[in-house]
């Protein structure tokens, strides 16, 4: 399976409202962070969560978000990160 | 006055027996999960017995396979070459499959320390370290250490320099994670069963450094 993106590209997680089992926090959304390394295709719990196939697969990634780009206030280190896991459709090239 | 009387506000009456009927009604899920084990035990699919084992296994499961782990590369370069790059495999030596899930393991050093938790539920590299303890699953803790990482480590008595990196990792889809503590000076030449009771399960999800020396000699 192919993948759109390569670790070190910088991607912005979408920013969209929809119900049901989504793995991608809505403190994630409309931030940029850059891809740690390709996890692999995985069956998309979206669909997966209500007894179908999850297919077809969703490639997924892990980002890596400064903490300062989540939380404006963030009162740690400046070098302090945040990383998790989002699929393909959740993330757009920034 | 024999009889001890407490006042209390907890939401239910002790009314002498020794049993409380507080228990709430079964959601549907449960009444779900009872009908078809009921079901695959009528059908001879699974016995009772394979279920009753199978949790008490889960159930018994605890850090020290972690432990072991741990240990194992902090002995062995290669081993922990192979847990931080290839984890499925490392860990087939271990006689455990993760699958479907895979496992990903981050290294502390003396600039990084890595922390974990599952802001939307409570997933954890169970077949490494068992069930997740209370706190792990509270809601206090999953909002918190995604957003203040460092004041919950303190709370958990954890000081950190401020040069040193906190990286945390929100196991939030189909990763699990183990950190893998930093091994302490003064170490060289201890046994493996010594330094397996350095590890403890909180430096593995990373809310605190391995056992002190001083912790294991007292």
């Amino acid at each position: 399976m192919e993948t759109k993106y390569q670790p070190g590209d910088k991607v912005q997680i979408l920013q969209r409202n929809q119900p049901g089992h989504v793995r991608t926090p809505i403190y994630v959304r409309g931030k940029v962070g850059v891809i740690e390394r390709i996890v692999g295709a995985f069956p998309n719990p979206e669909t997966l969560a209500y007894g179908h196939s999850g297919l077809p697969y969703k490639m997924l990634y892990r980002v890596n978000f400064k903490q300062g780009e989540l939380w404006s206030d963030y009162d740690g280190s400046p070098d302090d990160t945040l990383e998790i896991e989002i699929y393909e459709h959740w993330m757009a090239p920034a | 006055m024999s009889e001890h009387h407490h006042d209390h506000d907890h939401g239910h009456d002790h009314d002498g027996k020794p049993i409380q009927e507080d228990e709430l009604p079964a959601l549907e899920a449960q009444i779900l999960e009872t009908s078809v084990r009921e079901l695959l035990i009528e059908k001879g699919v699974v016995s009772a017995d394979d279920i009753r084992r199978a949790i008490e296994a889960m159930e018994t499961r605890g850090e020290s396979l972690g432990a072991k782990i741990v240990v194992r590369a902090w002995t062995d370069p290669a081993f922990k070459e192979k847990l931080l790059t290839s984890s499925d495999d490392a860990l087939m030596e271990f006689g455990i499959d993760m699958r479907p899930m895979e496992l990903c393991v981050v290294e502390n050093t003396e600039d990084v320390h890595n922390m974990v938790v599952c802001t939307l539920c409570s997933c954890y590299p169970r077949p490494i370290l068992g069930i997740p303890p209370a706190w792990y699953k509270r809601r206090d803790y999953r909002s918190r250490a995604v957003r203040e990482p460092r004041a919950v480590l303190q709370e958990f008595g954890t000081e950190l320099p401020d040069n040193r990196q906190v990286r945390v990792h929100d196991s939030n889809a189909d990763l699990r994670y183990l950190v893998l503590p930093k091994r302490p000076e003064g170490t060289e030449g201890w046994t493996n069963d010594q330094l397996e009771a350095l590890v403890t399960r909180d430096s593995m999800i990373g809310v605190s450094d391995v056992r002190s020396l001083d912790e294991l000699v007292g």
